[in-house]
């Protein structure tokens, strides 16, 4: 028999968005918070990520992952907050999350329920790589628990497919792991990090980034041998030798108990659709963080983890769960979040801003913000692309009339980017 | 060297694990051996996983009467053991007049195999059981029996009883030469040197290689590569039955198939290649597997991917099974075994057996009949450990998630590892776990896992 428990505030994953969120609203006094963790112990992807660059927008200062990652966990149990770790939420029977964990099988319910379970990254098969299927193929998440949590070396030769934040994180843990990157590989035009960390890299690893050059195929019949690279733009192929390919980035929202719990999906995140107070479209249910989008860095996902506490306080003072209108993007945005406008908006999104990614780069770009044919907001943003959000100011959304039809957001001017760097 | 063995089984595929535990029945000292690191790694763990009628078999071949009694054998084995199946049918959908016109043929032919049980569907009922199938479909013929089996279990079931009853498994043990001696045979394998009495050939993609070193000839295998693409089980809601498509002349073309681990299968290409080792997927073969995956279920491709794979199937130039023994020379044989021998395979071992005997092997039965063996459920149907209050009550290593997409505990995961045929590695703890068979494909749990097969060892 299972047993049945009951919270005020479920909060289903114990990475920063969770435990930031949990943090608020222990303190803030919502009743019994409680954190569902499925790893042993709580904090999420930055207890393996350890190298430096944590913390700084949240509380303000800098520290390495783990250290980051104890840090939330404790400011969630100083405030209250229960975290039933090695405890994973398996589904829902009706309103209630279905848990499992060594102390058995539970039903919890809860009168406002968190999604905060993060994102992973695209393995290779999802992202149709030919080739043959070889050890040592991973994604960074691996690579990271790999060299981290169990003392591995994973490789010698490692190609890392990818040139976002995360790729650059992959190469520290490649030398941390004792095999150094022969080559960073991008499709795009140039890497999507900070230009300091790319520089950085090549100068401290050497490490070659290839960019418009497609992974063509994988070789190797027990291990890798090498890869096919492919140049985009001239078509031509070549063969690289490696023993290890890190396939980062590409992020993927782990979606599952929010398509389970019928909230809507939207179709550029792949993340359950939510209003700027981080309500998805099932009354009772938040998302916030990676699961919204991937990725944002981790102190960003902690600060919506807090601005989802809010919005939780809210609804649990007055109730009530509005109708929402989508916001639709065309190519070549590939998405925006917050993706949802309630009728009657009034607070801002996390941070006071929707976030927008392109498929490509675009230079100068303007963009243009409407409600069938009525211009809601137009302007140039600093910069657009992919692997690397921009910032949209979030004024106009008070302007959007309830009833009146989905928003669109759309690149109205600018040119292509750099075709080469 | 020690005593000589009755029977050495080369290969512990479906076939030669379903041979393995067929003979266990008998005072017999029985070898299984098998080149690659575990039972059922080869090419039976590559396929669509469909438990055939036979309605599609050639009438009066010996597929067709394995595959037909295959089918049955498998199925009350499946209850038996705990393999787990879905009795879902297929329906064999006409995307044409032309393809249309030709079900009542296809109908005929499935009679004259003994199998009675199809029926023509005209569009609107078709419709009506799929609604989400691509537009254009004329009509259908509906199989009821043709179903979805799991295809790591057979082999492992096979081979758990044969080595609970007194076989030796070798793994990682290629024949790399057989000379005959006065009353057998003396086989070179990677690890040594043995002697049988008897050889039976159930090599698979290498059977012709074998049956070669054992002095015959009469078939070569082509292996005929087949690509698929598993889709991730939030789309399994898409469709109830396996979609067959309409044979051609060349191909039997691609289907969609539900599979117990509730995922959907979209396969198989099928191209004719050279090296009986290159399981490799292609650019060619995906593109092709999506266009047609686009037109007979359009939502299918806007749901992520969660593997893309490539089987062999051991093909040869003849149009049927290449099974018989040669009592002179006390040889066995079963080659070109193709995508229908997980079905057919316990069908397969009767077949050897009985040949078996009558070239001269003595059948003395054993009393008592084989141990009985229950295998751990990984299909998505039917109990499972996380989700199971009392059995968590008494062990708590079954509330323990470590792969979280699948829900499979440290509990499955130490029982397997302790289990009569252990994996040797991670790929082996898929199967019998399905540990990294979900859309995270290792992200969270690949490290931790490989951390626990480490340490068992």
């Amino acid at each position: 028999m299972s047993v049945r428990l009951s919270a005020d505030v479920a909060i289903v994953g114990g990475g920063p968005a969770g435990l930031a969120a949990a943090a608020r609203l222990a303190r803030a006094g919502a009743g019994r918070v409680v954190v569902i963790e499925r790893e042993r112990e709580p904090g999420g992807i930055p207890r393996h990520a350890r190298h430096q660059g944590f913390g700084l927008r949240d509380l303000h200062r800098l520290m390495s992952g783990p250290r980051y990652a104890r840090r939330h966990a404790e400011l969630a149990i100083a405030a209250g907050a229960e975290i039933l770790a090695e405890t994973q939420a398996t589904g829902w029977a009706g309103d209630a999350l279905e848990l499992t964990g060594p102390g058995g099988r539970a039903a919890l319910e809860a009168r406002a329920v968190v999604l905060a379970s993060g994102c992973r990254e695209r393995p290779r098969a999802a992202r149709l790589v030919p080739g043959s299927r070889p050890a040592g193929v991973m994604t960074t998440g691996t690579l990271q628990q790999l060299v981290y949590l169990h003392g591995a070396r994973p490789g010698r030769r490692a190609v890392i497919a990818g040139a976002e934040h995360v790729s650059f994180s992959a190469l520290l843990t490649l030398a941390h792991g004792g095999a150094s990157a022969v080559a960073m590989v991008t499709e795009h035009p140039r890497h999507q990090s900070f230009a300091l960390a790319a520089a950085a890299a090549s100068l401290r690893f050497r490490v070659r980034l290839l960019t418009r050059t497609a992974i063509a195929g994988i070789r190797g019949r027990d291990r890798v041998e090498a890869v096919e690279l492919r140049d985009l733009d001239s078509g031509a192929t070549r063969a690289l030798a490696c023993d290890l390919v890190v396939f980062t980035a590409d992020w993927i929202p782990d979606h599952e108990l929010a398509a389970l719990a019928g909230a809507a999906l939207d179709p550029g995140t792949r993340g359950p659709a939510v209003d700027a107070e981080l309500r998805t479209t099932r009354p009772g249910l938040f998302a916030a963080g990676n699961v919204v989008q991937g990725a944002e860095p981790a102190d960003a996902a902690a600060l919506a983890g807090r601005h989802a506490a809010a919005g939780v306080l809210r609804y649990l003072e007055a109730g009530g769960w509005p109708e929402a209108i989508p916001i639709e993007v065309a190519d070549p945005l590939a998405w925006i979040s917050p993706n949802l406008v309630a009728a009657g908006a009034r607070q801002a999104p996390p941070r006071g801003r929707f976030l927008v990614r392109a498929r490509r780069f675009v230079a100068a770009p303007r963009i243009e913000v409407a409600q069938t044919g009525r211009v809601l907001w137009s302007g140039r943003l600093r910069r657009l692309g992919p692997g690397r959000s921009s910032a949209l100011p979030a004024g106009w959304a008070a302007r959007v009339e309830p009833g009146g039809g989905p928003v669109s957001v759309a690149v109205a001017g600018g040119r292509p980017g750099p075709l080469r760097r | 060297m020690t005593q000589p063995y009755d029977v050495a089984i080369v290969g512990a595929g479906d076939v030669g694990a379903a041979l393995a535990r067929e003979l266990a029945r008998f005072e017999l000292r029985i070898v299984l051996l098998e080149a690659g690191r575990d039972v059922g790694a080869g090419t039976s763990k590559a396929n669509t996983a469909i438990l055939h009628t036979g309605f599609d078999a050639k009438p009066g071949t010996l597929e067709a009467r394995l595959v037909a009694r295959g089918h049955d054998l498998l199925l009350a084995y499946a209850d038996e053991v705990g393999i787990p199946v879905e009795r879902t049918g297929a329906l064999l959908v006409a995307w044409s007049a032309e393809e249309r016109a030709r079900l009542p043929e296809i109908a005929a032919n499935a009679a004259a195999n003994g199998y009675e049980r199809v029926r023509e569907l005209g569009p609107e009922e078709l419709y009506a059981r799929e609604p989400r199938l691509g537009p254009g479909a004329a009509g259908a013929l509906e199989v009821p029996d043709e179903h979805i089996v799991c295809p790591f279990t057979p082999p492992l079931a096979f081979a758990t009883q044969a080595v609970l009853a007194g076989v030796e498994l070798r793994r990682s043990e290629a024949v790399t030469g057989l000379a005959r001696e006065r009353d057998g045979w003396r086989v070179a394998t990677a690890g040594g040197e043995l002697r049988s009495r008897w050889i039976v050939n159930c090599a698979g993609l290498r059977s012709d290689e074998l049956h070669r070193l054992a002095g015959m000839e009469g078939f070569t295998v082509t292996p005929r590569r087949g690509e698929l693409i598993v889709f991730d089980k939030l789309s399994r809601g898409l469709v109830d039955h396996v979609i067959l498509p309409v044979p051609t002349a060349k191909t039997k073309g691609v289907l969609v198939a539900p599979t117990v681990f509730g995922n959907l299968l979209l396969g198989p290409t099928a191209v004719d290649i050279e090296d009986k080792g290159d399981t490799a997927v292609t650019r060619e073969g995906i593109e092709y597997l999506l266009a047609q995956g686009r037109r007979i279920l359009p939502e299918l491709v806007g749901f992520e991917v969660t593997a893309t794979y490539a089987g062999l199937r051991a093909a040869t130039e003849h149009g049927d099974y290449r099974i018989g023994a040669d009592g002179e020379r006390r040889y066995a044989w079963a080659g070109g075994i193709r995508s229908t021998g997980l079905t057919a395979a316990m069908a397969i071992a009767e077949h050897l057996r009985d040949a078996l005997g009558a070239a001269g092997l003595p059948l003395r039965e054993l009393p008592g009949g084989l141990p009985p063996v229950r295998m751990p459920n990984i299909g998505e149907a039917g109990p499972h450990p996380y989700a199971d209050a009392e059995r968590i009550a008494a062990d708590p290593e079954y509330g323990r998630v470590v792969c979280f997409c699948e829900r499979v505990t440290r509990g499955e995961i130490r029982d397997a590892l302790r289990s009569p045929v252990p994996p040797a590695d991670l790929d082996g703890l898929r199967r019998r776990t399905r540990a990294l068979m979900g859309r995270c494909q290792g992200f969270f749990c690949g490290a931790e896992l490989a951390s626990l097969l480490g340490s068992e060892r």
